[in-house]
C-alpha cells in the first residue's frame, strides 16, 4: 500500500563529492518497506524536473524505541535530479511515494546469500542484509567500486556478520578489477551440494556478468534492475524489461513486476540504461 | 455542495475528472493508492483486438515541463481485458471508458463490438490520434474523411457513448470535431499528444528508440486550451478536454474554455493521489462563485 508523503529532509551526509546519504522523515513508507523496494522521489517542487526518480530504499531509520520513522537514500549525482538531492538541506520537503515494487526474497539457512554490489548498487542490500541476518543466513557481500573513496557502509555489513569481498577499479582497496572476478572464483570453489543464492545490483554489464556466472554454476540469482521509469505504479508502461515467461519473451513493467527479477529470465540484450 | 455530474451521451459521470488513457494502466494498478471509484471515470490503456508488444525502450524522455512518450500501445488486447480486468473494474464501481485502437476500420469495429457485448463498459473512446504507431490510428485522425469514415462505421456497431479522441497534430482541430459530430459521435475528447523529438547532442542519437514521440504535460496546456475553445465554438457535442492538467485551476481553465469534462494524464505520474483534492477543488470553486452545477460553467469565458 504505497503512500505519498511530503517527507522532510532530516539529514544529508555527503560521503564524497559525488555520493550522499539523504535521510527523510517518512514513517508511512518506512513502516511497510521490504528489502529491495523503492520510492519515487520528486527531486524538486514544480515542473522542472517534472517526473519523479526511482530510488532504492537504503536504510530504514528508527527512533529510540525501534519504531520506523523514515528512510535513507544512497544517491550518486549524475544528472539534474540526483544533483538536487545531493544539495538538499535539512527541512526541505521532498515528495516521496512508496514503498513500491516486488521485494527481494531473503533465503533461509542452510543456503548462503551472496550479494553483489557495484557502486550505487549497494543501496538495496542494507535492508536485505538485515533480513538475512534476522534469519541467521550466512552472507557475503561482493562489493566493487571505482576506488577506496567510493566504498561505503562496510562496517554496517560486517556488523551484521557479513563477509566482505572488496574490489576497486584502481586497486586502491581490495583486489584490482571487476567484482565478478572474486565472485567467479568463489563460485568455482563452492561444492555444488552447498546451496547459495545470489543477489546483484549495479551497472547493467555487471549484473549481466553475474547472470552469466549464475547460469554457468546453476545458482539461483536475483537482480534489481533500474530502467528509465515514469510513474512507478504501473501506469505508463515506460520501464519495461524483456523477460522470458511461459509462451515466449515479453515486455513487463519493472515497477510492478520488478525491480527484482530472476536473472535467468532477463533478456539482457534488450536492456538499456536509465536516466537520472 | 455543487452538482458535479456530467453527461456524456447516455453516460453520467459523478464528476468531470477522468484519468487519461495510457496514464493510468488499466485502472486496477492504482486501486491500492486511490479510491478509483471516486473518479469521474477511468480511460484505460488503448486496446487493439490482439496483444501488442509496444516499442523498444527507452520509451520516455523528460522535456521542459513535459515528456515525450513512444510506448507503442503495448497492451493485452480486448479479449484479455474483458476477461481479466473488466470484472474487477466493475466490482470496484469504476466508470470505465475504454480507449479503442485499430489498424483498420474493421478492427475498430470488432474491438468495439466485443466491448459492447461485455458488461461494465461506460463509453468508447476512439483513439484515432496516437502519434506513435505506423498503421491506423493517427492516419484516420489526420484526415477528415478518415475521421468521418471510422466514426460512422463504429457508430453502426455500438449504442455505447462514442467519443473520438482527436489529435492536435492538425491545423484545424475544430473541423475534425465537426466531422465527428456529423458521423454520429456522442462527444469528443482532445488533445492527444503532440508529435515531437529530442536528440542527445553528445551521442547525436535520438533520445527515444522510436525516434519520435508524443509530447504531453504542462508544456502543452495553452495549446490544448486553445483547441478545446475552438472546438467549443464549432460543435454542440460534449467535449472532454485534456493536455497538461495538473491542478484544479487547470481543470477550471479547460471547463471555462468549453470542456464538459477533463482528463489528467502526465500529472498522475507525478502525483498519483491528486484526484480527491482536484474534485473537491472544483466543488469549492463552484460554491465560492455561487454556481450550482459544473455544467453551468462550461464555455463561460468572459470577454
Ligand atoms: C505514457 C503515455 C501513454 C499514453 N497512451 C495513450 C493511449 O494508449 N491512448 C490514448 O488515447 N492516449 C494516450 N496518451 C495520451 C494521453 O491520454 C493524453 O491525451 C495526453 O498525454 C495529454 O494529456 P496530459 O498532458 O495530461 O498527459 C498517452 C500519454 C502518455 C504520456
Amino acid at each position: 500500500m504505497p503512500v505519498d508523503i511530503p517527507a522532510a529532509v532530516i539529514g544529508n551526509t555527503r560521503l564524497t563529492p559525488e555520493y550522499n546519504v539523504l535521510s527523510l522523515a517518512a514513517p508511512g513508507v518506512a513502516e511497510h518497506a521490504a528489502p529491495g523496494q523503492f520510492v519515487m522521489v520528486k527531486t524538486a517542487p514544480g515542473l522542472d524536473p517534472l517526473l519523479r526518480r526511482p530510488f532504492s530504499i537504503f536504510e530504514i531509520l528508527r527512533d529510540a524505541s525501534g519504531a520506523p520513522v523514515g528512510i535513507s537514500l544512497l544517491n550518486k549525482r549524475v544528472g539534474v535530479g540526483t544533483s538536487l538531492l545531493y544539495d538538499a538541506r535539512d527541512g526541505d520537503r521532498i515528495d516521496c511515494l512508496g514503498p513500491l515494487g516486488k521485494p527481494f526474497e531473503p533465503v533461509d539457512p542452510p543456503a548462503e546469500a551472496w550479494m553483489v554490489a557495484g557502486g550505487v548498487g549497494l543501496a538495496p542490500f542494507a535492508t536485505l542484509a538485515q533480513a538475512l541476518a534476522a534469519r541467521g543466513t550466512s552472507m557475503t557481500l561482493f562489493y566493487g567500486g571505482r576506488s577506496a573513496a567510493d566504498l561505503f557502509h562496510e562496517s554496517f555489513f560486517t556488523g551484521l556478520g557479513a563477509t566482505l569481498v572488496i574490489t576497486t577499479d584502481d586497486g586502491s582497496r581490495g583486489e584490482r578489477g571487476r567484482v565478478t572476478r572474486p565472485l567467479e572464483r568463489a563460485l568455482a570453489a563452492r561444492a555444488a551440494t552447498l546451496p547459495v543464492t545470489m543477489y546483484a545490483c549495479g551497472p547493467t554489464p555487471m549484473m549481466r556478468a553475474v547472470a552469466d556466472l549464475a547460469a554457468t554454476h546453476a545458482r539461483p540469482t536475483f537482480v534489481s534492475l533500474e530502467p528509465v521509469m515514469g510513474c512507478g505504479m504501473g501506469g505508463c508502461y515506460s520501464c519495461v524489461v524483456r523477460v522470458t515467461r511461459p509462451g515466449g519473451t515479453h515486455f513487463v513493467r519493472s515497477c510492478i513486476e520488478g525491480p527484482v527479477f530472476d536473472a535467468a529470465s532477463v533478456v539482457w540484450d534488450a536492456l538499456k540504461g536509465g536516466h537520472h | 455542495m455543487a452538482d458535479l455530474s456530467v453527461k456524456i451521451g447516455s453516460l453520467t459521470l459523478k464528476n468531470p475528472v477522468i484519468a487519461a488513457s495510457g496514464c493510468f494502466g488499466y485502472g486496477l494498478e492504482y486501486a491500492s493508492a486511490v479510491d478509483v471509484s471516486a473518479l469521474g471515470g477511468v480511460a484505460v490503456k488503448g486496446l487493439f483486438l490482439n496483444e501488442r508488444e509496444g516499442h523498444a525502450p527507452p520509451r520516455i524522455v523528460e522535456t521542459p515541463a513535459g515528456m515525450l512518450n513512444a510506448i507503442g500501445l503495448q497492451g493485452i488486447g480486448v479479449h484479455r481485458f474483458v476477461r481479466e480486468k473488466l470484472p474487477e473494474l466493475r466490482r470496484l464501481g469504476v466508470t470505465t471508458i475504454v480507449n479503442v485502437c485499430g489498424s483498420t476500420i474493421d478492427e475498430y469495429c470488432e474491438v468495439t463490438r466485443v466491448l459492447s457485448d461485455a458488461e461494465g463498459v461506460g463509453a468508447i473512446e476512439l483513439n484515432i490520434s496516437c502519434p506513435n504507431i505506423k498503421e491506423g490510428g493517427i492516419q484516420f485522425g489526420c484526415s477528415l474523411t478518415g475521421t468521418y469514415d471510422v466514426v460512422s462505421a463504429v457508430r453502426k456497431v455500438t449504442s455505447l457513448p462514442l467519443v473520438p479522441k482527436l489529435t492536435p497534430n492538425v491545423t484545424d482541430p475544430a473541423s475534425f470535431a465537426r466531422a465527428s459530430e456529423d458521423a454520429g459521435a456522442d462527444a469528443i475528447s482532445l488533445v492527444n499528444t503532440f508529435l515531437a523529438m529530442a536528440i542527445d547532442v553528445e551521442t547525436r542519437k535520438p533520445k527515444l528508440t522510436n525516434l519520435m514521440g508524443g509530447l504531453s504535460g504542462p508544456a502543452i496546456r495553452p495549446i490544448a486550451v486553445r483547441m478545446v475553445w475552438e472546438c467549443r465554438q464549432a460543435v454542440k457535442l460534449p467535449i472532454i478536454g485534456m493536455g497538461g492538467i495538473a491542478t484544479v485551476t487547470d481543470v477550471l481553465e479547460f471547463i471555462i474554455a468549453g470542456a464538459d469534462a477533463v482528463q489528467v494524464g502526465t500529472a498522475n505520474f507525478v502525483y498519483p493521489t491528486l484526484w480527491a483534492d482536484m474534485i473537491d477543488g472544483i466543488d469549492k470553486y463552484l460554491d465560492r462563485h455561487g454556481i450550482a452545477r459544473v455544467a453551468d460553467l462550461v464555455g463561460k469565458m468572459e470577454r
